[in-house]
């Protein structure tokens, strides 16, 4: 076995590493806390309160339809979605789905496309981690 | 006695018969059904808001339309980076309805006019013609909700499988 092959099968087994280990909800809420902190220096905590307040809030679009995260995920974190070409969405709430909140690149795409449809703007660290703090309030 | 074998070769020899035409055009690629396809990217990406969508489906200049312009698509924001996008694209466009060697993907391909690129499969001519008796009423129907819902009424739509003898419209 060249050398190449060696260091190319050691780079595959650690990726494989990394990707067997699923992260863990509170570790995606440190790093969401970390950039928190950095945005605002006043951050203290996330808020499930606040959280809730974001997941529920109506609002209307330039393009002029009612948007808000209940409006394809329902208002209970719990049920089942559907997204606008009728596909069902698994529970946004870990105790109803455990598969939610163990993939942090997969977090990040999801608030970066679902806060630019429903706010038109991206998230915050604080807002993104208020969302998850609510999620994981949920029992 | 003799008749009955005469009549019993006949039988045997037209199933054989059949079964070498139907393979054979396979083997042309002549297939009705679309070919099976298989990308992780593809399937991961593109099922999570709708149907897998085949790639047969649709011609290359569609597929090409649809890849430069997630950010924007149908309304919603479905980017994704660089090399997945262009991974998934180079898929669509090498098994789309002008390059896949099945009839259906070949009357899609043929019914589209050239100076079209339709963004969605409901738009190709062979959709509308395929689907002109089903009601308004029926699409809207809440277990259905639009043409996008293959699957409500097609259950191997994701695996490009349309059989007409495998329909069923939801009450």
């Amino acid at each position: 076995m060249n050398k190449m092959t060696t260091s190319s099968l050691a780079l595959l087994l650690a990726l494989a590493g990394t990707n067997a280990i699923a992260a863990a909800p509170v570790d995606v809420l440190k790093d969401y806390a970390a950039t928190a902190r950095k945005e605002n220096p006043a951050f203290k905590e996330f808020s499930a309160q606040r959280g809730e307040a974001l997941y529920q809030a109506e609002r209307t679009h330039s393009k002029g339809a009612k948007v808000s995260c209940a409006a394809c995920h329902t208002d209970n974190p719990k049920n089942a979605g559907q997204t606008r070409a009728h596909k069902q969405i698994e529970p946004m709430a870990p105790s109803a789905n455990p598969q939610r909140l163990t993939d942090a690149a997969k977090i990040e795409k999801w608030f970066s496309r679902n806060c630019q449809d429903v706010l038109e703007r991206a998230c915050s660290a604080q807002e993104k981690g208020d969302f998850i703090a609510y999620l994981l309030s949920i029992k | 006695m003799t008749r009955k074998i005469l009549q019993m070769a006949v039988l045997i020899g037209s199933v054989t018969a059949t079964g070498w035409l139907l393979a054979d055009s396979h083997k042309h690629g002549e297939s009705k059904s679309l070919p099976q396809v298989s990308n992780a990217k593809w399937a991961a990406e593109c099922s999570s808001c709708h149907t897998l969508y085949h790639p047969g489906l649709l011609p290359e200049r569609s597929w090409s339309k649809i890849m430069s312009g997630l950010d924007r698509h149908f309304g919603e924001n479905a980017g994704l980076d660089p090399l997945a996008q262009k991974e998934i694209a180079e898929f669509l466009v090498a098994n789309s309805a002008d390059h896949a060697q099945n009839r259906r993907s070949a009357k899609i391909a043929q019914s589209t006019p050239a100076q079209s690129t339709p963004l969605r499969i409901s738009e190709t001519p062979w959709f509308v013609r395929k689907h002109d008796e089903v009601r308004n009423d029926v699409w809207k129907r809440p277990k259905i909700g639009s043409p996008a819902n293959c699957t409500a009424c097609h259950n191997g739509a994701d695996k490009g499988d349309f059989a007409e003898a495998r329909i069923k419209i939801p009450r």
